[in-house]
């Protein structure tokens, strides 16, 4: 076992397939030389060589198109999309073409394509860089989409996001790229694509979330055991296949939902979560499941990130409300 | 001094063999076809004349759904793609069904593609090729990827990707040139142009004199062709396979060519937007006229050999119509199938709701 950041921990889960699979091919824009403006490719350059890990001209639509030309030539490309703000460049790529390849050549082609990109906010990005736009690549079929809470979740997802023979759209959230370490085994471990994982247990109300919400739902959490709640938090991991069985379950023994995101409430994947509670639990349901969302405005200017996104007061807040109806 | 913009617009001067009469104009770029081969291009393009035919009739009876015709178009789509081998992969936009034809998709599949049925998709093994792409300029920047992933492989082969004159705006089909010329990947670039986008002519798309100068953007080699010409197309095509994979990068084709039909056959109607003189005008430099006339001068062609293919084509078109008709029909839980190589939950889920509605 190693102390590793996510960020760490996602350079020993590229490292780990680079060296396993000989098709897996890294690139994106400076994610060879330099190592990634975040250094999430850092040695893999020199260790690997140009021919599997390199840069490419400054194009999010074409990178996007060559991965899905680099898979049809048997390649397992890992392309990056330096800020997740600039996937509308390569939305075609993704959405219209490398999630419908399967489907479309009826089954006779398929995209092992892992596209990774960073997110997320609270880390005074300039424009366009921390926007949550997971629900627009979550409604697209033939796409799974992952986000990982922790470096342990980070570097088991991340291998099998780059196994899986379907594409894979990996968000990564930046404040979590180095907020703290986490025992990461050294050896290759998977984590199963589409399941949830419960965070903390508890009995009185569920917090589903993702993301950089996921710790302050566990933060919400303990504020609120001091009041005498316990909260149940699952960790979705994958927000596309949503792990229902998971959430049903917690769902029937605490009777309450609260459905967090930092995506604004019109985007995002707690609407999907909250419609297919109501249907299949409803007689377990104590209160209206209830969400936390960011405001639905453009992504906040830098300094009105704090009093935008929302944080583990707002989870207290919908709880009490949940607990209270 | 000149202007930068003549300098360069000097530099993509049309490319050509034959003219209109079927004479040799430019013996020393004579590209080598053994008679055989000459006859063969023939027979193809005649073919593909009465595919264009029968498939506009046979959308017009309902018997075929999506369809973009052809005519017109024979020298440059099977003059390019003829220079190709076996393992090269086609990337083809909409219009260019037929040079995955000739690469081997059965024709049943093509009207399969045209109706709308996932089987038509199910190119068999060997087939190196993509399904006709919708999405304008997609094509160009996966063919890209195909032909550096070719250059990783060590592979002597090619990536040949079609669009038209309108998909030269497109973003991709600059990105696509772009990223082959930087990495210096093995693929052909092919722009057929017929002049019109739609109802849009060239001259709206780009203040361009040609289009074949876009690729001075790319860094890479540019070479304009007439595209009625099938053996310029040809030898255009044959020197840029023979560069690429001698490893000395892509080359943008541009072909001037002409559509004769509508630019679908979903309610288009050229003549709100072209005039009969611009018709007739390229109705003169019908690729099949001059190919006919050059190879009847050499003793190598008859109208009974063209006769021959006519109905052999003819007859073909007819089994495979029948073959298509008896394609099983589509159900939900096929094209669910599709979606994945092992269904997620919810997909099982609604797998199960309508594997038992079909069931019924």
């Amino acid at each position: 076992m190693a102390q590793m950041t996510m960020i760490q921990a996602i350079t020993d889960a590229l490292r780990t397939e680079l060296k396993n699979d000989e098709n897996v091919l890294v690139f994106g824009e400076d994610v060879g030389q330099n190592g990634g403006v975040f250094r999430a490719t850092e040695g893999l350059q020199q260790e690997f060589g140009e021919d599997r890990v390199f840069d490419t001209p400054l194009a999010e639509s074409g990178i996007a198109g060559i991965s899905l030309g680099l898979a049809l030539q048997g390649y397992r490309p890992v392309p990056e999309i330096q800020f997740f703000g600039f996937v509308y460049e390569a939305m075609d790529a993704i959405n219209g073409q490398i999630a419908r390849i399967r489907y479309r050549s009826g089954g006779t082609e398929s995209a092992p394509i892992t596209i990774r990109s960073p997110f997320g906010g609270g880390v005074h990005t300039p424009e366009l860089h921390a926007d949550s736009l997971e629900g627009l690549v979550a409604q697209q079929p033939g796409l799974k989409v992952v986000i990982p809470s922790t470096p342990y979740d980070a570097k088991g997802l991340l291998i099998s996001s780059i196994r899986d023979n379907d594409p894979v759209v990996f968000l990564e959230h930046m404040k979590l790229y180095r907020s703290f370490r986490d025992e990461v085994p050294e050896e290759e471990y998977t984590i199963e694509l589409g399941k949830a994982d419960v965070k903390r247990e508890g009995s009185d109300v569920t917090i589903v979330a993702y993301g950089a919400m996921v710790h302050s739902a566990l933060k919400a959490a303990e504020e609120l055991e001091k009041d005498g709640v316990q909260a149940e938090v699952i960790d979705l991991r994958t927000v596309m296949p949503i792990d229902l069985d998971t959430i049903l379950e917690s769902v029937k023994k605490t009777n309450r939902v609260v459905v967090v995101q930092e995506a604004q409430r019109q985007a995002g994947m707690a609407s999907h979560i909250v419609a297919e509670i109501q249907e299949r639990a409803i007689l377990h349901l104590e209160a209206p499941v209830l969400r936390v969302a960011a405001p639905d405005t453009v992504y906040a200017f830098t300094q009105a990130e704090e009093v935008w996104l929302p944080n583990y007061n707002d989870i207290i807040e919908r709880v009490n409300q949940v607990i209270n109806f | 001094m000149k202007r930068t913009i003549e300098n360069i617009e000097n530099q993509f001067e049309t490319f050509q063999i034959l003219n209109e009469n079927g004479e040799i104009v430019n013996q020393d770029a004579m590209p080598d076809l053994s008679d055989e081969e000459l006859k063969e291009l023939m027979f193809r393009m005649v073919y593909t004349r009465i595919l264009d035919q029968r498939s506009i009739a046979l959308n017009r009876q309902g018997r075929l759904g999506f369809y973009a015709p052809t005519a017109g178009q024979e020298a440059s789509q099977l003059g390019t793609h003829y220079a190709l081998e076996k393992e090269d992969f086609v990337v083809p936009a909409y219009r260019d069904v037929p040079q995955l034809i000739w690469h081997g998709l059965p024709l049943y599949q093509a009207f399969l593609f045209s109706r709308g049925h996932f089987h038509g998709n199910q190119f068999p093994e060997g087939v190196n090729a993509l399904s006709p792409q919708i999405i304008i300029g997609a094509q160009y920047t996966q063919a890209a990827g195909i032909a550096l992933g070719m250059k990783k492989r060590g592979k002597k082969n090619v990536a040949i990707t079609y669009t038209g004159d309108g998909g030269t705006s497109q973003g991709d089909f600059y990105e696509g040139m772009n990223f082959a010329g930087a990495y210096g990947a093995p693929a052909i670039f092919v722009v057929q142009n017929n002049r019109f986008a739609i109802s849009v002519p060239v001259e709206k798309q780009t203040a361009a004199k040609t289009l074949a100068q876009k690729a001075v953007a790319a860094g890479i080699d540019g070479i304009q062709v007439d595209g009625m010409d099938v053996l310029a197309v040809y030898a255009a095509t044959k020197q840029a396979r023979e560069r690429a994979v001698n490893g000395e990068g892509p080359t943008l084709i541009e072909t001037l060519t002409y559509r004769y039909g509508p630019h679908t056959m979903a309610g288009d109607d050229p003549t709100r937007y072209r005039s009969e003189d611009l018709d007739n005008e390229w109705e003169k430099k019908d690729p099949l006229v001059r190919f006919r006339k050059f190879l009847e001068g050499k003793g190598l062609w008859s109208e009974e050999e063209e006769n021959k293919v006519i109905e052999q084509a003819k007859e073909e078109i007819k089994e495979a119509i029948k073959k298509a008709d008896e394609q099983p029909k589509q159900k939900v839980t096929d094209l669910m199938e599709n979606m994945y190589e092992t269904l997620p939950a919810h997909l099982q889920e609604q797998y199960d709701e309508y594997k038992a509605k079909e069931s019924k």
